[in-house]
């Protein structure tokens, strides 16, 4: 995916996290860069390994959640840091992979996500753009 | 907010009128003008919509410290009924379940300690596994995960994490019953593995603090607390595992919640009855992140007692109290002159059970459940005493509370010169992220001043000591 610029929304606590794209897949992707760029600076991450990650559920905002929600758990799971995001949809069926490195000394230190809530939880198209949005709890 | 929607009940005491077709229970905020002033219209929606939830008992209820979060506002405060159709809710309880402040005191003055705290910081900062990324020392296998589920505080001291007497001053003598690990996902326990004894990052910390001021001696002496002693506080949570449930049960509490038809202001709010399949699964899984919690923090206070006996030598920490911010527990209350059993959450709310509460440890019968307001890391913190009359299902502040969001908080602050501003008043940070510093800046928090007092003159809690940060490890 071309490289998108992180876009937040206010949140008092926590942090809102925008995702655009032309697809909703990207915006799903953007929205992921989004999320890990709490975590470290993205640049800096080298795309490693690559981790699978596939999910059902046809209902598109939930989708967006279960995604981010899963990229966080496989992240912490493997220890990793993931920089780079794909996503494929086909019906309610969801078929991604996120890139990226083991934490090392090198990386950044931002902030841990807890994970991704249903607030502030939308996916929607306006004109060519799609754009997924959510809160993410830190 | 706007105070004008609002009307005044008592001087810390307000309520949102209802609409004639408004359906929907009464909203109660406790705080002060300014307090509530400076809150967003946000806390005013959410509670709204908790008051609308099946079966609660009472009122819907924000503390003066809350602020807009998730599900619920962060300092609020519902009851539910099960036999009333009552709900659970994954969003009023959190993320990170159980998070909660350990206090610990010590047998230290600050003018015999100060000398060393520059030692201390570096010792602590080495020794407690703390930031994003931070994996602790102790990994465990799937059947051990499971052991810690249901056996919270108990399991860390039977693997040699602190003493016996720790468990008595913990909430629910440091393990609730009613955890299911069946209901916790394999992946929830697969990110636990390498986090037991890691301290998170975000809000968490480890503080060591001054005790400044004693306002109530009574208590105070009940609490073993003392002017000049030093005290020392753990904020931290049920860590990856904790997180990982709240996120498994969010989704399928909220496709419950639609399959059965309750209706939800929004979707946010996330629940099922509590008598259901869903809400009593994820009761079980939640069960069991209390105790994964109660663990996390047993084993950190060993290793706080561990750095500290490397720098002085003769240092006693005792457990003076372990209580959480982020739960749903089942208790008794009396309503309209009954006794009802009830599912309390407290999303961002710290428990305050009054003198004479049958659950308190004998010592402190008499005085109150010990409650701690954690305030920034450039402030101070208290300690408050349980009332007997609290009229919020005994709840009270568990923070300073947001408020700015962390990105004005980014903008405004480099966490660099925050902690070089601190470090000239004193109070040494140690921190892997200055990121994480500058969000969590001092300035971003309300007055914890004005928040102590609020919760006191509420009729809350009783304000029983201040406590003046010295050194803090922050994740």
């Amino acid at each position: 995916m071309e490289t998108q610029p992180l876009l937040y929304f206010e949140h008092d606590a926590d942090i809102g996290v925008i995702g655009r794209g032309t697809t909703v897949e990207q915006a799903f992707e953007s929205a992921a860069q989004a999320v890990f760029a709490i975590i470290t600076p993205l640049g800096a991450v080298q795309p490693k390994t690559t981790v699978a990650i596939e999910f059902e559920e046809d209902d598109r905002e939930l989708a967006l959640v279960i995604w981010l929600n899963l990229l966080l758990g496989r992240a912490r799971e493997l220890g990793m840091i993931f920089s780079r995001f794909r996503l494929q949809c086909n019906g309610s069926n969801w078929i991604g992979e996120a890139s990226g490195e083991k934490w090392n000394d090198s990386l950044e230190r931002g902030v841990e996500v807890k994970g991704a809530t249903l607030t502030m939880l939308s996916v929607k198209q306006t004109g060519m753009v799609w754009e997924a949005r959510c809160v993410v709890d830190v | 907010m706007d105070l004008s929607q609002l009307r005044q009940l008592q001087p810390y005491l307000w309520t949102l009128p209802r609409q004639p077709d408004e359906k929907r229970a009464e909203v109660l905020l406790y705080g002060s003008a300014p307090l509530l002033g400076s809150m967003d219209d946000k806390v005013l929606e959410q509670i709204s919509n908790v008051a609308a939830l099946p079966g609660l008992v009472g009122a819907a209820m924000t503390m003066p410290d809350a602020h807009w979060g998730y599900g619920f506002p962060i300092g609020g405060v519902a009851a539910f009924d099960a036999q009333k159709g009552g709900i659970i809710s994954a969003g009023g309880v959190g993320f990170d379940i159980s998070c909660g402040i350990r206090c610990l005191r010590s047998n230290l003055n600050v003018a015999e300690a100060l000398p060393e705290f520059g030692r201390l910081a570096e010792t602590l900062f080495r020794d407690i596994p703390a930031g994003v990324g931070e994996e602790g020392h102790i990994k465990l296998n799937p059947a051990q995960i499971d052991q810690v589920l249901q056996e919270g505080a108990h399991w860390a001291v039977k693997e040699g994490y602190g003493n016996a007497t720790d468990l008595e001053y913990i909430e629910e003598r440091g393990r609730v019953n009613g955890a299911v690990p069946a209901y916790v996902s394999d992946l929830a326990k697969k990110r636990q593995r390498g986090e037991m004894g890691t301290l998170g990052s975000g809000n968490h910390y480890l503080e060591i603090q001054a005790i400044e001021r004693i306002y109530d001696n009574e208590a105070a002496s009940a609490f073993g607390l003392r002017e000049g002693q030093i005290v020392i506080s753990i904020h931290c949570g049920s860590r990856g595992l904790g997180h990982q449930i709240g996120t498994d049960y969010l989704v399928m509490l909220a496709k419950a919640a639609a399959r059965l038809g309750i209706h939800l202001p929004n979707r946010e709010l996330a629940c099922a009855p509590i008598q259901s399949a869903e809400g009593q699964q994820y009761i079980g899984a939640m069960n069991a992140g209390i105790n994964c919690a109660l663990a996390n923090r047993q084993i950190l206070t060993h290793l706080a007692r561990t750095a500290f006996t490397k720098v002085y030598p003769k240092a006693d920490l005792e457990t003076l109290f372990d209580v959480s911010h982020n739960t749903c527990k089942v208790e008794t209350h009396e309503i309209e002159g009954k006794p009802r059993l009830l599912h309390v959450h407290r999303k961002g709310a710290t428990r305050a059970f009054g003198p004479g509460h049958p659950t308190l440890p004998e010592r402190y019968r008499a005085a109150g459940q010990p409650v701690v307001i954690g305030g920034s890391m450039g402030t101070g913190s208290y300690i408050l005493a349980g009332n007997r009359a609290n009229p919020a299902f005994s709840s009270a502040s568990h923070g300073a509370g947001r408020a700015m969001s962390r990105h004005q908080s980014l903008a405004r602050w480099h966490g660099r010169q925050l902690v070089d501003e601190l470090a000239l008043q004193g109070i040494l940070i140690r921190t892997r992220s200055m990121r994480g510093v500058a969000e969590e800046a001092p300035g971003a928090y309300k007055d914890v001043d004005l928040v102590a007092e609020a919760t006191e003159q509420a009729g809350l809690a009783r304000r029983v000591a201040f406590l003046r940060p010295k050194v803090c490890v922050k994740g």
